[in-house]
């Protein structure tokens, strides 16, 4: 192939420089630094290479420098297979690829291997600025595979053809989104080597757990409730429930059974939602007290908490159903209810004293302990803070007589020690409070600094009662929010703050952009297909009827863009359309119509071959020439040169 | 119909430039669309003839200017003299204050007399010392320029080439109007006995008339189509310009009325098209002298009509 083995021009590798660079940049956070430096040292000596039009290096040196680097990245991750060591690799091989641009067809290998690398952004991040670099790199290639093909239209005349064709590509590539069979599980969750840190709530609460989630603004989930929001004291988003306490930090206990559906006397009006979880790495999934319906792939614990059977390690979306007047646990296992009861074996005297002095008084009633409990707490005028000094040994007890400053983890490892002592079956719950709604799109997001901790009591006959300590001596915190709870002048992550209402306003904004984002794109499985092809009528779809309508759907955008394109073309003029016939007749004569022939010089070829039809040829010719080249064609001449066409027969 | 005037003039410079029906008809054309002319070819083919005949009949002043390589622009554009009686400077208008201008030999002067001619070509006007003043009416250059590989040559830039309307070339005569010449009467006794068939006025109509021509939105098309191909075909080093295809639609447009037509045909623009092409069109493979008519004749062949 001749125009494979055309040698690359200098604009050429100027194209091909600027696209590798588009595309390996955004790379650069992925790959070791070495290799960052290497790469756009390697760029730059292209860049000298093509400015002073030296020769390439020798082919010796490339297979060397290939060895070397495929060696360095081995050396690096000890394997060349993966995420990671692919797309390192596969920088290496670029600009090494650029050292050695010599004709057409390695220019063309060089842009493929560009729209491959942009691809490979996607296997680390999926964020909307990812996919926009992603767009204007995929611009970039296009052009440098157009001038691949032809160097010479400016680069903005190239760029413009690029856009051209990737908009005209644009209408396909929606459709294959839309309708394309998919398969269970995003594509780009593949290797599990992501979430080395990220922040969430753990299976254990010590002091200063929650307060320190407090300074993150993250998100930890966001609610789509499908009717009313529930108010805001209600909003108790149940997590991991910790029974185990060993003086200093309440854990999960280890065997736990499970439920495969809710055990609750169901009271009240249910509460319905959507929940979209971000990936936190750890197994339980968040769930609106109490839980009733349970999301795919999990179980609910006999602490009433919905675990997922693997990590969630991408966004998960499920729709829960919760009942928030619900009676659990009226008939509880009485192994639960011994390990509700269960102390450390020493210390904190003093609340222990008042436990005991509790049970004397009051007996079995756990109705009235609980009572005595609240009223103690509110008597002992406790300080909600995100700085609660460090407590000893007897942190218990320097919490409630001492400093009496805590934050809600300090609240709720307090009161659960009280109630114990004074022998009612209670535990601490971790989990998120509150949220905030988004104006612009009524999605309900709930970040980490909503992160909380509250207790359950158990009361014979009424089964688990929730206690939220915090609301007692800090009600702010549950009826607004966390901010407004912290004393004036405490640090609070920006977000949390109320004064800036501007800038919330375009959180508020950017959060409703990047939901959707992570609603319709990144969450499109296939549920969410199934349900938007019912809605479009598509009943039960399956993959062979998702085909057949995406081809039809496809045929049909082909056929509009051909239009599109042909709209001129389509548009012909009756007296050509007259001259066709005419020529095709005598064409049949063996006089052909050559299609850069003017009308009166093909007469007169015409006329030489036939001279019989001499007149009646140049007649014709001239209603044609001046119908089509005239000014002001006239309806008559137009009627006659179909009559005259129409009477030919040679 | 052919507009009888305009036959009669070229009857008339066939009757003295014998066998060349296509290049005198070229060169009137070239004048009606108010364009110039040059002419590359040998010496004695008859250019001087050719532009003094043309001056006669139309009845318009003519000028010869010889240009050689140590001409200076005041030359050609005149020149300022002190007037020892009035005491103050007369300008000498130049041999360019004419309506017809013979600039023979044109690549024989320095590029700085050369585009002292070709300023005054484009603006229709000469500037010197400060002063402008308005060429006559209408204006006509017939530049004559000897092939490019003689010695002693500046040949024109592009961009100046790309002034002149057209090109054509004369060329030998065939052996019976050769013949009809030799035995014919004097040339320049011919030229001399000649009568204007028009006045300057009728020629400033006859183009307005040129001007107004119909060229329909096919023809456009046409033009465009060929321009397009010339630009990206790998055939030629660039394509034409759009001051190019004006001037190939203003040619046509005078092809058209010499043929007696309101309106423009394909044929029209192809007839002209080797006149057009010629000094703008440079074909990648063969730098050396190229013939305009396979150039034009390569590029009508591959641009089939819209």
């Amino acid at each position: 192939m001749a125009r494979a083995s055309r040698p690359v021009s200098r604009r050429q590798a100027w194209w091909l420089l600027a696209t590798a660079l588009a595309a390996s940049a955004p790379l650069a956070p992925q790959v070791p630094l070495w290799l960052s430096i290497t790469a756009g040292g390697i760029f730059a000596l292209r860049a000298a290479l093509t400015w002073r039009q030296w020769h390439l290096p020798p082919r010796w040196l490339m297979v060397l420098l290939v060895i070397a680097g495929t060696v360095g990245v081995f050396m690096q991750y000890r394997t060349i297979m993966g995420r990671t060591p692919g797309i390192a690799l596969l920088v290496v091989f670029l600009a090494l690829k650029l050292l050695e641009l010599r004709v057409a067809r390695d220019a063309v290998a060089t842009a493929l291997l560009c729209y491959f690398l942009v691809l490979g952004q996607f296997l680390f991040t999926q964020t909307i600025p990812t996919a926009l670099m992603a767009c204007l790199t995929l611009l970039v290639t296009t052009a440098t595979l157009l001038a691949a093909a032809d160097d010479r239209p400016s680069p903005q005349h190239q760029l413009r053809r690029a856009g051209l064709m990737l908009a005209q590509a644009l209408p396909f590539m929606l459709l294959m989104f839309l309708l394309f069979p998919r398969v269970q599980g995003p594509l780009w969750g593949l290797p599990q080597d992501r979430f080395s840190a990220v922040s969430g709530l753990s299976d254990s609460m010590s002091p200063g757990s929650i307060a320190q989630l407090s300074q993150s603004d993250a998100i930890a989930f966001r609610v789509q409730f499908k009717g009313d929001v529930p108010p805001q004291s209600q909003l108790y988003w149940r997590g991991p429930v910790m029974s185990a306490f060993d003086g200093r930090t309440w854990r999960v206990t280890r065997k736990r059974g499970t439920y495969s559906e809710a055990p609750y006397a169901v009271a009240g009006a249910p509460v319905d939602y959507d929940l979209t979880l971000e990936p936190h790495g750890q197994f339980w999934m968040f769930a609106l007290e109490l839980p009733g319906t349970l999301p795919a792939n999990s179980a609910l614990t006999t602490d009433y908490q919905p675990i997922a059977r693997q990590a969630v390690r991408n966004r998960v979306r499920y729709t829960q159903r919760a009942w928030p007047e619900a009676i659990a646990g009226a008939t509880e296992l009485p192994r639960i209810l011994q390990e509700s009861l269960v102390l450390p074996s020493g210390g904190n005297p003093r609340i222990r004293a008042i436990g005991a002095e509790w049970r004397a008084k009051l007996g079995d009633d756990s109705t009235a302990i609980l009572a005595a409990a609240e009223n103690f707490f509110l008597q002992q005028l406790l300080i909600y803070t995100l700085n609660p000094p460090l407590y000893g040994a007897d942190m218990i007890d320097e919490f409630l007589f001492g400093s009496k400053r805590g934050f809600c983890e300090h609240f709720a490892a307090a009161f659960v020690y009280s109630l114990r002592a004074a022998g009612v079956p209670a535990r601490v719950v971790a989990g998120y409070q509150g949220g905030e709604i988004n104006p612009v799109d009524g999605y309900l997001v709930v970040r980490q600094y909503d992160a909380h901790a509250w207790t359950e009591a158990w009361i014979a006959g009424r089964g688990w009662v929730r206690v939220d300590p915090t609301a007692i001596s800090a009600p702010g915190r549950i009826n607004n929010n966390f901010a407004a709870a912290v004393p004036a002048g405490e640090a609070l992550p920006f977000l949390a703050r109320s004064d800036l209402a501007w800038l919330k306003e375009l959180r508020n904004r950017l959060d409703a952009v990047t939901n959707g984002w992570n609603q319709w794109v990144l969450g499109y499985n296939p549920e969410r297909q199934r349900d938007l092809l019912s809605s479009l009528g598509l009943k039960e779809p399956d993959w062979r009827s998702m085909t057949a309508v995406l081809s039809v759907l496809c045929g049909a955008v082909l056929l509009g863009l051909t239009a599109w394109i042909l709209r001129n073309r389509l548009r012909v003029d009756p007296a050509l359309a007259a001259w066709r016939r005419f020529t095709a007749r005598l064409s049949k004569r063996g006089i052909e119509w050559r299609t850069w022939e003017g009308p009166l010089d093909f007469a007169e070829r015409a006329a030489a071959h036939a001279p019989t039809h001499a007149v009646t040829i140049r007649e014709i010719a001239g209603l044609y020439a001046r119908l089509r080249y005239g000014p002001a064609p006239d309806e008559s001449d137009l009627i006659r040169l179909r009559t005259k066409i129409a009477a030919f027969n040679p | 119909m052919r507009l009888p005037e305009l036959e009669a003039i070229l009857a008339d410079i066939n009757r003295i430039i014998l066998g060349k029906e296509r290049p005198i008809r070229l060169s009137l054309a070239c004048l009606l669309a108010r364009g110039h002319l040059l002419i590359e070819d040998l010496p004695g083919v008859g250019k001087t003839t050719l532009a003094h005949v043309l001056a006669r009949v139309l009845g318009l002043d003519f000028q010869r200017i010889q240009f050689t390589s140590d001409m200076l622009p005041a030359d050609i554009l005149g020149i300022s003299i002190f007037d020892r009686d009035s005491g103050a400077f007369h300008f000498h208008p130049g041999p360019i204050f004419t309506q017809v201008v013979l600039a023979d030999e044109i690549n024989r002067a320095t590029p700085k007399a050369q585009s002292a001619l070709l300023e005054a070509m484009e603006e229709r006007q000469v500037t010197a010392e400060g002063k402008t003043r308005a060429l006559p009416q209408p204006f006509f250059v017939i530049a004559t320029q000897n092939p490019t590989h003689q010695i002693g040559t500046f040949p024109l830039p592009e961009s100046q080439l790309d002034r002149f309307l057209l090109k054509i070339e004369l060329g030998y005569p065939d052996p019976a109007a050769e013949r009809e010449l030799l035995a014919g009467a004097d040339r320049q006794q011919m030229v001399a006995n000649l009568n204007p068939r028009i006045d300057p006025k009728n020629l400033i109509e006859l183009q307005d008339r040129t001007r107004a021509v119909h060229a329909s939105a096919a023809l456009i098309d046409y033009v465009q189509a060929l321009a397009a191909h010339t630009r990206t075909s790998p055939k030629w080093q660039a394509g034409l310009s759009p001051r190019a295809c004006l001037a190939l639609l203003a040619v046509a447009r005078a092809w058209a009325l010499l043929d007696g037509r309101d309106h423009v045909l394909p044929e029209d623009v192809q007839s002209v098209l080797p006149g057009i092409v010629a000094h703008r069109l440079r074909p990648l493979e063969d730098t050396a002298r190229t013939d305009a008519d396979a150039v034009a004749a390569a590029l009508i062949e591959a641009v089939p009509l819209p």
